[in-house]
């Protein structure tokens, strides 16, 4: 049996889902009901300031796009930080962690960027015993408009100066939790680091309208015939989340900075990608909001089951092991050929992979040979795409197979060596020697 | 020592309560509702040249109507549907989809289950009906051409709509005092439930620019040389007209049923409680009629009903799904069995057949001698139709195998006259087959009076 545990920042916990701060981690009655199920730990539903709690808005505060089945595959929402009293909350986290010391707590925190404010609720936090913090700079709605959240996010130099008071007024571990509402991720992670964070938690959620209601003419969801982007999560965001990842684990400044993965982990495979990009844990929302906190079980034992097939004891042994691979376009072989193969015992002859290069690649694939429907690769046309892999519904029907010797598509003789952009002899800044 | 099992005779009306009757009669398959469709329409794969499409006799763009679905726009999908094949809610609910576009699918081949196309065709063509007031397309301006359609079914109709989509006057000229043909008088009851045939001729007719005229019988009240002089041109789909005999004495007994007539009758009545049904019915053939008789008898409360069918299982016309259908009705179906003799009761009624044995040898289809007797208070002849040719009287039509000869654009070899439906030869004997002769010859016509 590998073993899950993991220890993030000094804090341990008995695997690495841990939820993110959001409506699931509202209140002790759904932490409880959380670590019941198994979840390695939490992060506390976002606090504010001591003083009058926040208000939601009455109306809908969520808004979905689905597949035909109604899968869940995005979520927005408009809802904002806990609108619960703070004490209340403090009160509570602290009876959590006692009754459950082997979970971990994590306080998220969003107060006005001002040093008082931060002096004022971070003792507080102390002394309830949660394991660390996480600065919340990353709601794109409602508290941004306040100067809060992303809208700090956003400024590099309030990440770190913030950063910076909480290392001074706090003793435990501080993850800055990052927006992807921003063009490059390095800035704001090198300020976090900077600032003397411990790590970062990424992503937040993303600036967002998901749908119009075409009959009045206002966003979803509709608040009295008005509507409100909202941060957008689940499944859609994952890819953006982990490019992110990657962009960090593979910085030169922040290379080795620890991360906790956000961003539509729904099954244990999404959670090992975000790892083997460098995520030291991962923290999940969405899926727990569409089905329940009873997923972890899935995913506990997904990840457990894979890692016994693959021989790997701790999450340590394949933490990262992707980050390496992911590099700039230049330096990808360009020596390196393939072209598409079609296994005609699983063709099911839809056409999707003929008219999708027929129309929109490169002529690559038949639709008729010798007048009888049949769907074959021209290798003379290939130049190894893969969007008919992508389009073809039937799975592994149609590879990817790399060649040697001559490319019958350029006539030319593929050299074995590895070469990329920075050498070849149509890139006008080309070098003699190839970058490593 | 027995009695003589075949001296009584049990032959019912009301064998069930009401409530019975309208459960067996409704639907046979619940229309999809609209996330049913959703998720159904997803399924396809909106392949490139589709063999769905190419499999279609009127070759409706499958593909394209189920991505219209899918974008939840019903109404367009109907529009697609319809523009190929007016008939496209009819033929949603009695294509053989299995044999035709469903059963080349590449889910068929990929997983055994196609695209439900024909319920999803269903539900955008009942949506169209349901929700639109307007016929869906606008006639050309008038041309002041004026065709003769001879019969009302799914061939003349579709001809009528199309050439009335054209700007021509048409005239329907309908033997029965109904329209609809086969699709109101043969197609079993449960596949178009709340008398949908008729719902479907008003759509039709709401293109404008259709006259129909009723007990006007070819042959009787009119003639196809006098529609010639009367119209520019003339479309004959008057169907088949009659059916073939068991040739065997005992034919005319009571309790001999022709498959056919009876059906009609089922069709037309208001109480199917009226209508007289057998404890123990043997029905001969292994056709569509066949099963529709078979599957009906039984809904009205019949006992035993037994299919016998003088080849074997692969040979039968009937799709495999129909005699599956049949099957799970309670159906017993009996291949290799050819009528030999109608057994009688003492009052002269059909009280049991005799069936022998047959073997394929030589290529040839041989009694084997060895002959089965079966209880039977009903036998129904289901062995087919065949053209009644005396209906076109002297005009001088060419036929073939005793049908209409048709060009490929549905011209028979008489000036000014086209055919289509049944009633030609090398037709399908489908809805969907007659709607595209229609269809075909209707643009054939067009072009005609276009010159």
């Amino acid at each position: 049996m590998a073993d899950l545990t993991t220890n993030f920042l000094g804090i341990k916990s008995p695997n690495p889902f841990w939820l993110a701060s959001a409506p699931p981690t509202d209140k002790a009655y759904n932490v409880e009901r959380a670590f019941e199920a198994g979840w390695g730990g939490v992060v506390w539903k976002t606090l504010g300031s001591e003083g009058p709690p926040v208000v939601n808005v009455n109306g809908p505060r969520y808004g979905a796009i689905w597949g035909k089945d109604r899968e869940l595959l995005g979520l927005n929402n408009i809802e904002l930080i806990t609108d619960r009293d703070l004490e209340i909350n403090l009160q509570e986290m602290k009876a959590v962690k006692e009754r459950w010391p082997d979970r971990a707590l994590i306080a998220s925190i969003m107060v006005p960027c001002e040093e008082e404010a931060w002096k004022a609720i971070l003792p507080r936090v102390e002394e309830t015993n949660a394991d660390g913090i996480e600065l919340n700079f990353g709601c794109p709605h409602g508290m941004s408009e306040r100067g809060m959240g992303a809208a700090v996010g956003q400024v590099p130099e309030y990440i770190q100066m913030v950063t910076e008071w909480c290392k001074k007024y706090y003793s435990r571990p501080v993850i800055v939790k990052l927006t992807p509402n921003i063009t490059d991720i390095r800035y704001p992670a090198r300020a976090a680091k900077a600032g003397g964070a411990d790590a970062v938690s990424l992503i937040n959620t993303i600036n967002s309208i998901v749908e119009v209601d075409l009959d009045n003419f206002a966003p979803v969801p509709t608040i009295d015939g008005k509507g409100s982007h909202g941060g957008y999560c689940g499944p859609a965001v994952k890819p953006i989340a982990m490019n992110m990842v990657a962009e960090i684990a593979r910085d030169a400044e922040t290379a080795g900075l620890p991360m906790s993965g956000i961003g539509g982990i729904s099954t244990w495979r999404d959670a090992a990608e975000f790892i083997s990009l460098g995520c030291g844990n991962v923290q999940v929302c969405t899926a727990a909001m569409t089905y329940g906190f009873k997923i972890v079980q899935e995913m506990t034992a997904g990840l457990s089951d894979w890692m016994d097939e693959k021989g790997y004891k701790s999450i340590d042994d394949f933490l990262g092991r992707a980050a390496p691979n992911v590099t700039d376009w230049q330096y990808l072989n360009l020596n390196y050929v393939t072209k598409a193969k079609i296994d005609q015992d699983l063709c099911i002859k839809c056409g999707r992979c003929h008219i999708a290069c027929e129309d929109t690649s490169h002529q690559a694939i038949t639709n008729l040979v010798d007048g009888a429907r049949h769907f074959e690769v021209i290798d003379e046309e290939c130049v190894g795409c893969n969007l008919c892999v992508n389009v073809c519904p039937v799975e592994n029907c149609i590879t990817m197979e790399q060649i040697a010797g001559t490319d019958p598509r350029t006539n030319k003789e593929i050299d074995p060596n590895y070469a990329n952009w920075t050498t070849h002899p149509n890139n006008p800044m080309a070098v003699k020697e190839p970058a490593e | 020592m027995s009695e003589n099992p075949f001296a009584s005779r049990d032959v019912q009306t009301g064998r069930l309560d009401q409530d019975v009757y309208d459960a067996n009669f409704d639907d046979l398959h619940a229309p999809l509702s609209q996330h049913e469709a959703q998720v159904e329409s997803d399924r396809c794969y909106f392949c490139y040249d589709a063999p769905c499409q190419t499999a279609c006799p009127t070759s409706i763009d499958i593909p394209l109507f189920i991505r219209q679905i899918s974008a939840e726009n019903p109404t367009g999908a109907a529009k697609t549907i319809l523009q190929e094949n007016i008939m496209g809610g009819m033929c949603a609910r009695v294509c053989p989809t299995e044999t035709l576009c469903e059963e080349v699918c590449v889910r068929e081949e990929a997983e055994g289950k196609p695209v439900k196309i024909g319920e999803l065709q269903r539900f955008a063509t009942d949506h169209l009906m349901a929700t639109t007031k307007e016929h869906p397309f606008k006639r050309a301006p008038e041309t002041g051409k004026r065709v003769a359609v001879v019969g009302a079914g799914p061939a003349g109709l579709s001809c009528a709509h199309r050439l009335a989509m054209h700007g021509h006057n048409v005239v329907v000229l309908e033997a029965k005092g109904k329209p609809g043909g086969l699709n109101e008088h043969g197609i079993a009851a449960y596949k178009t439930t709340h008398n949908f045939a008729q719902l479907e001729v008003e759509f039709i007719m709401g293109i404008g620019g259709i006259t129909t005229k009723f007990d006007s019988p070819l042959g009787e009240a009119v003639s196809i040389n006098q529609l010639r002089d009367e119209f520019d041109a003339v479309f004959i789909g008057i169907g088949m007209g009659n059916t073939n005999a068991l040739n065997l004495d005992g034919e005319e007994a009571e309790g001999c049923e022709d498959a056919v007539d009876y059906i009609e009758k089922l069709r037309q009545t208001d109480d199917l409680s009226s209508l007289p049904v057998g404890r123990d019915v043997v029905v001969i053939g292994g056709g569509m009629t066949a099963i529709d008789i078979a599957i009906q008898t039984k809904l009205l409360g019949a006992e035993n009903v037994t299919i016998a069918y003088r080849r074997g299982q692969e040979a039968m016309n009937a799709s495999l799904y129909e005699q599956e259908l049949a099957q799970t009705h309670g159906v017993t179906i009996r291949h290799w069995l050819q009528p030999s003799a109608l057994i009688t009761n003492d009052s002269g009624q059909i009280s049991g057949i005799e069936l022998e044995y047959t073997a394929q040898a030589n290529g040839k289809l041989e009694g084997t001698g060895e002959k089965v007797k079966l209880k039977a208070d009903q036998v129904f002849k289901a062995i087919g139709q065949k053209f009644d040719s005396s209906v076109l009287s002297d005009a001088g039509i060419e036929l073939e195998a005793g049908r209409i000869k048709i060009a490929e654009d549905g011209k028979t070899s008489l000036a000014k006259v086209w055919a289509g439906g049944d009633c030609v030869a090398g037709g399908e004997d489908l809805t969907v087959a007659s709607v595209e002769d229609g269809k075909v010859a209707a643009e054939s016509i067009h072009a005609f009076l276009s010159r």
